[in-house]
Formats: C-alpha cells, structure tokens, sequence
C-alpha cells in the first residue's frame, strides 16, 4: 500500500516537474517583458531574461539529477567497487575504474583512506589512479550543468573524453612502475575488513536519494547562481567576438593557459560552467573551454596537498603532469576539429 | 560504558559528526566516552575507506556519511 502511495506520488511529482520545466521559456520571457519594464533587445533585457531563465532551469535539473544519482550510488559503496576493481588485470581494470568512478559515492577528503584501501587490497596503482582521476572529474553536478547550458553534445563529449583521461593517465602511471613512490607505511598499513554491507531496501534508498538532493543542491545552488549572474551579464553586456582573440582557435597558447589558470581554481563546476559557457557565446573556442572546465574539476592544489600523505613527490607531480597533458591534448583536438 | 569513536582525518564533516554523536548521546542519557580518531592508520584498520565513520566499542556502525539525529539516535538507542 504504502509502495504503491510512494509511485503514485513519485509519478505525480514528474508530471508536474516536466510541465514546470518546459513552460521555463515562456514564464521568462514574460517576467522579462511584460512584469519588468524592459525592453526586447536591450542589454539589460537580454542579461535578466538569461538569468531567469538559466537558474531554475538548472537547478531543476540538478535537483532531479541528483536524486536519480543518489538512488543509483546506493548500490555502489567504495567497498564494493574495491571487490570488484581488486585483482583486475591493467586495462580491464582501467576502464572499469573510470567507469565505476562516475557511480561510486566519493568525495576528495576521503581520497586518502580510499587510496591505502584500494592498494593494499591488490587494486593495481594505476587503476587506483583510473578511479581518482574519473571520480572527482566526471560527476552529475558537472554533466547536468553542461547538459542545461551546453546541450546534449557538450556533456556527452565531456563524459566520454573525461573517462579516456582517467582511462589513459591510469594506464600510462600503471605502465612507469611507480609503486615505489608511495609512502612506505601505506604497505604496513594493516588494514581491517569492512563489516559494512547493509542490505538496503527501496525506501531507504529513496531516503538517500532525497538526502542527496538536500547535501549537493544545498552546498551548490548559491554557487550556480552566481555563476549565472555572471554568465548573464557577460551574455548581454560583452561584445560579440570579444573573447575571439583571448580564448579563440587562432590563439594556441590559450589551450595550455586555459589548464594552467585551472589548477589553483577549486570553485566547483557549479560555478564555473555558466561563466565558461557566456564566454563561449562571445567567440571562445570550445576546446580552450573544456580544457578549462576540466582542469579546474579534476586537477586542484588542495587535492595534492592531501595526496601528498600517501604519494611521494615524484609520483604526484606525474598524476598531475599526465592527467594535465591528457586535458591539453582534449582541448588542442576539440580546436582542431570543431 | 560504551566507547564512542569518530573516526575522521580532522575535516569539517568529521567535527560536524562528533558533535552530533555526542548531542544524540546526552538525549538518551547513554553512558559513553567519545573519542576522536585521527591517524589515518588506525583509522584504516576499522576496515572504512570512507570518513566520517562512527565505530561503538570498536565495530563500525556506519562510513562516509552523517545521519539525520533521528537515524543517530536509532544506531546509539540500539546498542544500549
């Protein structure tokens, strides 16, 4: 009975998300035209009907997103992918981890006791890294805010080239034998068996579904209105072609500066990807952009300075120096074809 | 006298849990110690890989998580 209340309800509140969703446009272009006193063609028109119509399409989706996200990281604990990355063979095990690391609920302060649970449970270093690298860089916030802003074709290409990165870079530190760069007491670390292994039922999985909806949307929504409130005034006040000669294809070096300036950035992609796609409208190119996307999620200092407990130098400044070089060779490809 | 410990490197979310734990355990009079756990090492040998975690008398009850103060109170209220 209850089971069946809970899919009336469920279906219900799609329905009603669906029709709130596709009349967005309308209610913006009438709270912008006809409410406000503004005028079709202006600039200010142009920036507030961007912004109302942006942020609560966004954060829709997100919230819709990240409750379907939520239900699915219930079935994959880090436990779990680490029985099932643990004594894979290399490649095998690569594309496995990247691809488990999109489902696998994780978060970068966890980075550490994650990394001595996947190497001293005999999951190969370089699918260890696989993981890392997928992990942070390809995550729902990322994809839904590419999706709502960019469309289908930018998430999707970000999603696939994002898993080749940690795909490539974990084979490429798995094939330099590098095991010896890890800390020595990582090795002695005895490390106990997980008694967790809750079997859980669909309510609580729902339960944990609505509490990530609360988590992720709570800690994000402020940072993607501000990002859209700086997309939007960039979107009606910048002149068109204004970023052409800074982040346009003619400009090579913009691929490289583009990684550079994104490794101190540890905003979230929340933040950063309404900016990054008004610049795009006035003339940058999108390879310069992903690679500026992804550098600034999936490379950031605090990350390394965390690692640094478990990784000697050497070993962290190849992570960064192949998983930057993948970005570079993404952005360097997209100008070159697009 | 149950022995409650946080397991958690010292980041924001493992102070949050601590706190929590110890308001859910003064509500049910529970008779404890809270302890913080911060070497990592000691922190890998509950068998966790994810923080926080909340271990009573030394069997982990949860990782990587913090509950709501009603399921918190439910995981203490039961090991009473």
């Amino acid at each position: 009975m209850t089971f069946f209340r809970t899919v009336v309800f469920g279906l219900a509140g799609v329905v009603l998300w669906w029709l709130a969703y596709s009349h967005l446009a309308m209610v913006a272009g009438w709270l912008t035209y006809s409410i406000l006193p503004l005028e079709r063609g202006s600039h200010l028109g142009a920036s507030v009907e961007f912004f109302v119509y942006e942020s609560p399409k966004v954060l829709m989706l997100l919230a819709l997103v990240v409750f379907a996200v939520g239900i699915v990281r219930s079935f994959f604990t880090p436990e779990r992918t680490r029985r099932i990355l643990s004594g894979k063979r290399e490649s095998v095990g690569n594309v496995l981890a990247a691809l488990l690391g999109i489902v696998t609920p994780f978060c970068s302060c966890s980075a550490v006791p994650l990394f001595i649970g996947f190497v001293t449970a005999g999951v190969p270093l370089g699918v260890t890294f696989s993981f890392l690298v997928s992990a942070p860089m390809v995550n729902e916030v990322a994809l839904v805010l590419l999706f709502g802003m960019f469309g289908w074709k930018v998430a999707g290409l970000y999603l696939g080239t994002g898993l080749l990165i940690a795909i490539v870079s974990g084979w490429v530190i798995g094939r330099l034998r590098m095991e010896k760069h890890i800390e020595g007491w990582v090795f002695e670390t005895h490390t106990g068996v997980g008694t967790l292994d809750e079997a859980l039922g669909w309510p609580a999985r729902l339960r944990l579904g609505r509490d990530a909806v609360k988590e992720i949307v709570g800690q994000v929504w402020l940072y993607v209105l501000i990002g859209i409130a700086v997309g939007a005034g960039i979107h009606g006040f910048v002149p068109e072609n204004f970023m052409a000669s800074i982040m346009g294809k003619g400009a090579w070096w913009s691929v490289p500066l583009a990684v550079l300036l994104g490794v101190p950035m540890y905003s979230n992609a929340a933040g950063i990807i309404p900016v990054v796609q008004a610049l795009l409208g006035k003339g940058a190119a999108l390879g310069t952009v992903l690679a500026f996307m992804m550098s600034v999620i999936a490379l950031s200092l605090p990350e390394a300075i965390i690692l640094r407990r478990v990784l000697k130098p050497r070993l962290i400044a190849t992570f960064f120096g192949i998983v930057a070089a993948s970005i570079m060779a993404v952005g360097f490809l997209f100008n070159l074809l697009m | 006298m149950k022995k409650l410990q946080i397991l958690g490197t010292g980041c924001a979310k493992c102070n949050a849990l601590a706190e929590a734990t110890k308001k859910a355990a003064g509500e049910l009079g529970l008779a404890c110690e809270v302890e913080k756990v911060t070497d990592i090492k000691t922190i890998m040998s509950f068998g966790v890989m994810t923080t926080p975690a909340l271990a009573v008398d030394g069997n982990v009850k949860f990782a990587g998580k913090i509950p709501s103060h009603d399921e918190l109170k439910s995981i203490l209220g039961s090991v009473n």
